[in-house]
């Protein structure tokens, strides 16, 4: 144990003196958290919305009024009259205005007639966030217009959904906290494990260790566990900062912090072990810094950190399967923003733990203790 | 100089795939020499010495470091011995004494002892006074130091360096050579050093060995290896125009015991150099002949390499190493 704590206190005492280093990798995943929390997070407010009245008539200006009202109240888009289609289908190709409502001719008369009215929504689907939202609140406008004519009628036109919100409303910053600790995990795992790893290989550093009597078991244990010390500190404050600043409630609520340490330190040991796996024979020091490129976008983007996993591809579903950053999401955001327990995490953990123990034990048969 | 033998090779050989860095070597080292490995970049010296340090485990060949197989017994090598790379691997982050602890630690010294060992070390290395700055602001010569009292840190029967003072200033390399010579006296050292530095190998070596190509060329002490040559004395020089016969009028001079030549220019090997150097200026008047330079000195190692080896040591430096040519080989660039 000895040999192991004097390479241990030699990573930590490098560690504490590498501001730069640390300052990287706690600001780097925050800055991250806030700008793609606040940026994607967000409804869509004041998109411009021409309206070409071709109809003139009551209802039609019934419906204009309306469209005046969202602007008012939701404020999704700002209703703007135009004299004719032509002039405003300009307008929508030119970015003027993002989509373009024509109400018929004919339109009250077959309000009144009650012979399926239509208007007709011209939407820029370039812009695939701006037509949904556009077209979104123009079918509630419409359709709250159609349940007036319906009722009358007396026919059962829709289904009505009952939505029950489980949990207080949790903004997206909030759901994208635990891939942001898990990406800061991995930030220092490769930052202060492979990279500094292979700059002591290169520098000749390791050789001096190797020539004295220092076990191959030693060697692998020490770089293991204080890479891991390394990524559960910065993991932990993550934890701790990005509660606080994306405003999830009790951030200090003592239980759910020593579980999330629980998550966040078999998350450091499963990347770190995964990583001297890797790197157990490599010697060139342009691989770790190709691997960190690669995997920080194969790891992260697949594993539910910023969009379902259930959205994804197939393709994409078999990476988050074998992805351990799938499970250490999964997991913190069922303990961060569920309020559940061990027991519902167990699985994650499980799988987080059988990979650090895998991992551990191929990168102590393929590290070898010679030059 | 004790007979006990504090290394043993034999027959060493290493090979990086098709190439042979170290072919054969076979030598033994006795308990508190200081043994010296002279030879150009690429000769095999670092891969003998890693052979020795555990570092790369020889093709063939055995060898045996303080009573242990390098193979079979590396714990034992490891524990009896100290080693000093080629490159300055102290750690730049960390200060001089964290660098002495660390490795206080992982050579098992105990953990009261270490306080005082490492003041002793720092001092003996005059490093005391900065003792808690980190290695990263210390210059060449102070790093190359640390590293010094980092392989000393647990006592070690032997100390192995690789090119201790390259890259150093004279000065440097002057308290660097005092200190070792400090530590084999006061601590029974036994102490293997390579260096492409002649006087280095000359001032500090009881016993030198020439590596080239892989190869041991020769073996003995500074002092018998120099007289191994024709002569104490050679005269290098080179002339305007020769008359016939000329290289014959120079053998036939007093003293002379051998002369090479090439084109214009001989080197003349003497027993006597003043008394050779006036008869050839007497023929030379005689004749005619005219000089282009002239230079006498005594017989040193650059002559004793250039002997074994076919070329100067200085030569030698410039070109590529025997692994570099074969690498250059294999692209087509030769």
């Amino acid at each position: 144990m000895g040999h192991v704590w004097a390479l241990v206190e030699r990573e930590l005492i490098r560690f504490g003196r590498a501001r730069m280093l640390i300052l990287f990798t706690v600001l780097g995943p925050l800055l991250q958290l806030v700008v793609l929390g606040y940026a994607f997070g967000g409804t869509l407010h004041g998109l411009r919305l021409a309206v070409v009245d071709e109809d003139h008539g009551i209802e039609a200006l019934r419906l204009r009024e309306r469209a005046q009202a969202v602007a008012a109240g939701p404020g999704t888009f700002v209703a703007v009259p135009y004299a004719d289609e032509v002039s405003a289908l300009t307008a929508l190709r030119t970015g003027k205005v993002s989509g373009v409502v024509v109400i018929p001719p004919g339109f009250t008369r077959r309000v009144l007639a009650r012979e399926a009215p239509q208007v007709a929504l011209v939407e820029n689907n370039v812009d695939r966030f701006v037509s949904t939202a556009l077209s979104g609140a123009l079918k509630e406008l419409v359709a709250g217009w159609g349940r007036v004519q319906v009722t009358t009628t007396r026919l059962p036109t829709e289904v009505a959904l009952a939505v029950v919100e489980l949990y207080p409303f949790v903004p997206y910053v909030q759901y994208l906290l635990p891939g942001t600790v898990v990406l800061a995990i991995f930030t220092m795992v490769m930052l202060g494990g492979a990279f500094a790893f292979m700059d002591d290989k290169v520098l000749g550093i390791h050789e001096g260790y190797l020539v004295t009597p220092v076990t191959r078991l030693e060697l692998v244990a020490a770089f293991n566990v204080s890479g891991a010390i390394k990524a559960v500190t910065v993991g932990t404050v993550l934890t701790l900062v990005g509660m606080a600043l994306s405003g999830v409630p009790a951030p200090l609520e003592p239980v759910r912090l020593f579980q999330a340490l629980l998550v966040v330190t078999l998350t450091a040991l499963a990347l770190v072990s995964l990583m001297f796996l890797l790197l157990a024979r490599v010697n060139d020091p342009m691989v770790p810094r190709i691997a960190s490129m690669l995997l920080n976008t194969l790891l992260f983007f697949p594993s539910g950190a910023v969009y379902p996993v259930e959205g994804l591809p197939g393709w994409l579903r078999a990476i988050a399967v074998v992805d351990p950053f799938t499970y250490a999401v999964r997991a913190l955001r069922t303990l961060l923003l569920q309020g559940a327990g061990l027991s519902a995490i167990a699985p994650d953990l499980l799988v987080l733990a059988a990979t650090a123990v895998v991992a551990l034990i191929l990168s102590a048969a393929a590290f070898q203790r010679s030059l | 100089m004790s007979a006990v033998a504090a290394i043993e090779v034999e027959g060493i050989v290493r090979r990086f795939g098709d190439f042979t860095a170290v072919d054969g070597i076979r030598f033994s080292v006795a308990e508190g020499e200081i043994f010296g490995l002279l030879g150009p970049n690429g000769a095999g010296k670092s891969t003998l010495i890693r052979m020795l340090t555990t570092l790369v485990p020889p093709t063939a060949g055995t060898a045996r470091v303080a009573g242990c197989d390098v193979v079979r017994e590396a714990a034992g090598v490891r524990r009896a011995i100290g080693v000093i790379p080629q490159n300055m691997t102290s750690d730049r982050e960390l200060t001089v004494k964290e660098n002495l602890s660390l490795f206080a630690q992982l050579y098992d010294v105990p953990r009261r002892r270490r306080p005082a060992l490492i003041a002793e070390l720092l001092a003996a290395v005059q490093l005391t006074e900065w003792a808690d700055k980190q290695v990263k602001f210390l210059s060449g010569g102070m790093r190359r130091r640390v590293e010094i009292a980092r392989g000393l840190v647990h006592r070690p029967r032997i100390l192995f360096l690789d090119e201790p003072t390259t890259g150093l200033d004279p000065v440097s390399r002057a308290a660097v050579w005092q200190m070792l010579r400090k530590f084999k006296a006061e601590q029974d050292l036994t102490v293997v050093l390579t260096t492409h530095y002649l006087d280095e190998a000359d001032a500090l070596c009881d016993r030198i060995a020439i590596v080239d190509h892989g190869k041991l060329v020769a073996l003995d002490t500074p002092l018998a290896l120099k007289a191994s040559l024709p002569g104490d004395s050679l005269l290098e020089v080179s002339f305007a125009a020769l008359p016939p016969g000329w290289a014959e009028r120079l053998r036939a001079l007093p003293a002379v015991e051998r002369v090479t030549g090439v084109g214009h220019a001989y080197r003349i090997a003497s027993a006597d150099g003043p008394v050779t150097l006036r008869a050839l200026l007497a023929a030379a008047e005689a004749e005619g002949v005219r000089f282009e330079s002239l230079d006498v000195q005594h017989t040193s190692l650059d002559d004793v390499f250039a002997e074994y080896t076919g070329r100067q040591l200085r030569d030698a430096l410039q070109e590529p190493s025997a692994r570099e040519s074969a690498v250059m080989a294999a692209k087509g660039q030769r």
